[in-house]
């Protein structure tokens, strides 16, 4: 299963616009276009006016009448410079601690599922399809029945409030990564790491030369996805990190808005600090992501 | 409440999605940047997109009350602060994530061969028709695995409810968003219970078997599958 497969019907959009529409057409694009306009207003409000919020200097309110969506009057950056620097709530700490666990996650996610992915594709093994089905069963198991268990686990190793148990478990694999990255190297023809063993390349060789640079689309899934999953993950921050210093974005976040005295324009620019990245990652991997998650939706 | 939610939230999802992946799969020039634009909400933080709402949806001066005063409502509900607005303001607010189901619906749709259409209009099917015994059948699979998430989804609930709360002390408003894994977390983490809290665990993985079950037991009646279809 191919993981960027929707993109190519532009191709076949493009040869219909060329094409001169009847009227009965025309009616029914607007309404497409209308409705859809509509939807991304929907969409793109709230994000405008928490833009507007957060530009607001301290004595202008945040609420008026009617509401403002997008800035006009105001401008003041400041907020952020403030926020991401506040000695007592400082954002700049949060995003790096936060940046700091995505780096880590997915270097472990890409390294890890990878390898075990290939030793499934690639090696015969005994017993092979029987860990692979076992492997798939950990999917079906929920996540809350594993919580306290793990926590315990890693509260008696002494982890707690230590970030050990939000990145050691990248480098363990993960099922579902390991499964897509399977499915994809099962695509890449054998006869390439044939010839390669034939000329004396040894598996890591071929895993390191061939089939890693071939799995780039996928690996990009991985990483991206690992990326969203970490910056946004809430339950693992707060359940593991007591000190508020190692914080996360997320966690300092709820953290804030239960806070009584909370400034509004600074509790949206921390809104936006924390919601900046993923959509910076989103928009450069768009296509391939959604290409990713829609061949998932397909397996099931 | 868990129930209630998903009795809630599944449907309204569900057919949402549906409706704006039906837009989205029309063949006209402009459709990846839509389609990029919705699906935006579902890669930002769960905690932020909350946080965002909280405010819109704030019962004195949040925007969304603006509007509704704008146009005659007097005396706009409390969203948040109020028991039976609560619920329906979480709708409100997973809505806005709803371009993450069009997506997979999207690909559902794609994946429908174009000449089941042509044969359906060449035998006079009207769109109504045409929906209902090609785009529906042929994307039952794609439905049932939506379904499945979205219940899954809903059982698990818990960052948002846990920053409208400001804590797992309260459930919302007179715990009326107090959803299970909030409990869970406030027997567990809060209270020290742990074994209590496990109990919990299980429990709720028993509800979550049997609910997967009652769907699979669905599918067998109502999902069609082309390679099934007779020859």
């Amino acid at each position: 299963m191919s993981v960027a497969q929707p993109l190519e019907r532009s191709a076949l959009s493009d040869t219909r616009r060329r094409r001169r529409l009847p009227p009965g057409r025309v009616a029914h694009a607007a309404l497409v276009y209308s409705l859809l306009g509509l939807l991304g207003l929907f969409i793109l409000l709230p994000v405008g006016w928490m833009l507007t919020a957060a530009l607001k200097p301290d004595t202008a309110p945040v609420f008026t009448y009617p509401p403002e969506w997008f800035p006009t009057r105001y401008w003041n950056w400041d907020t952020f410079v403030r926020v991401l620097t506040d000695p007592d709530d400082p954002y700049l700490r949060y995003s790096l601690n936060t940046a700091f666990l995505v780096l880590v996650n997915v270097t472990g996610a890409v390294i890890s599922n990878s390898l075990i992915a290939y030793a499934f594709a690639r090696l015969r093994f005994r017993g092979r399809n029987v860990l692979f089905g076992v492997l798939l069963a950990t999917m079906l198991l929920p996540g809350p029945v594993l919580l306290i268990p793990q926590f315990l686990v890693f509260f008696h190793l002494g982890w707690f409030d230590t970030y050990l148990p939000l990145t050691v478990p990248a480098f363990l694999g993960n099922a579902f990564f390991i499964f897509l990255l399977r499915q994809y190297m099962r695509t890449i023809p054998r006869e390439l790491d044939e010839a390669a063993r034939i000329d004396g390349a040894s598996h890591w060789a071929v895993y390191r030369h061939i089939i890693l640079p071939l799995c780039a689309p996928a690996l990009t899934v991985v990483a991206v996805f690992t990326f969203l999953g970490v910056w946004n993950d809430f339950f693992g921050p707060l359940l593991y990190l007591n000190d508020p210093e190692s914080y996360t974005v997320a966690v300092a976040l709820a953290t804030k808005v239960s806070r009584i005295g909370t400034q509004w324009n600074t509790l949206m620019a921390a809104n936006l600090i924390a919601i900046v990245p993923p959509l910076l990652v989103y928009f450069a991997a768009q296509k391939r992501l959604i290409g990713g998650i829609a061949s998932v939706g397909i397996r099931g | 409440m868990t129930v209630k939610w998903i009795l809630i939230s599944t449907p309204l999802l569900l057919v949402a999605g549906l409706a704006v992946a039906l837009l989205l799969n029309q063949k006209l020039p402009g459709m990846n940047g839509f389609r990029t634009l919705l699906y935006v909400p579902a890669v930002l933080s769960g905690v932020a997109v909350t946080v965002l709402w909280l405010m819109l949806l704030n019962g004195e001066a949040g925007a969304v009350n603006q509007l509704l005063r704008a146009v005659g409502w007097r005396n706009p509900p409390n969203w948040f602060e109020d028991t039976f607005w609560a619920m329906p303001a979480l709708a409100i607010m997973s809505l806005w994530g709803v371009g993450g189901g069009a997506v997979i619906f999207l690909a559902g749709l794609q994946n429908i061969p174009p000449h089941l259409y042509e044969a359906a209009s060449i035998d006079g099917a009207g769109p109504v028709a045409k929906f209902r015994h090609i785009t529906l059948p042929m994307l039952s699979p794609t439905l049932f695995f939506v379904v499945l998430n979205l219940v899954i989804d809903g059982l698990l609930v818990f960052g948002p409810i846990f920053v409208i709360s400001g804590g797992a002390y309260t459930g919302g408003p007179n715990d009326s968003l107090l959803f299970y894994m909030l409990y869970l977390y406030r027997k567990g983490f809060l209270e020290g219970q742990l074994g209590y809290a496990t109990a919990l665990a299980w429990i709720l993985t028993v509800i979550g078997a049997v609910l997967v079950w009652l769907t699979l037991k669905f599918e067998r009646r109502f999902v069609f599958y082309e390679s099934d279809a007779p020859a």
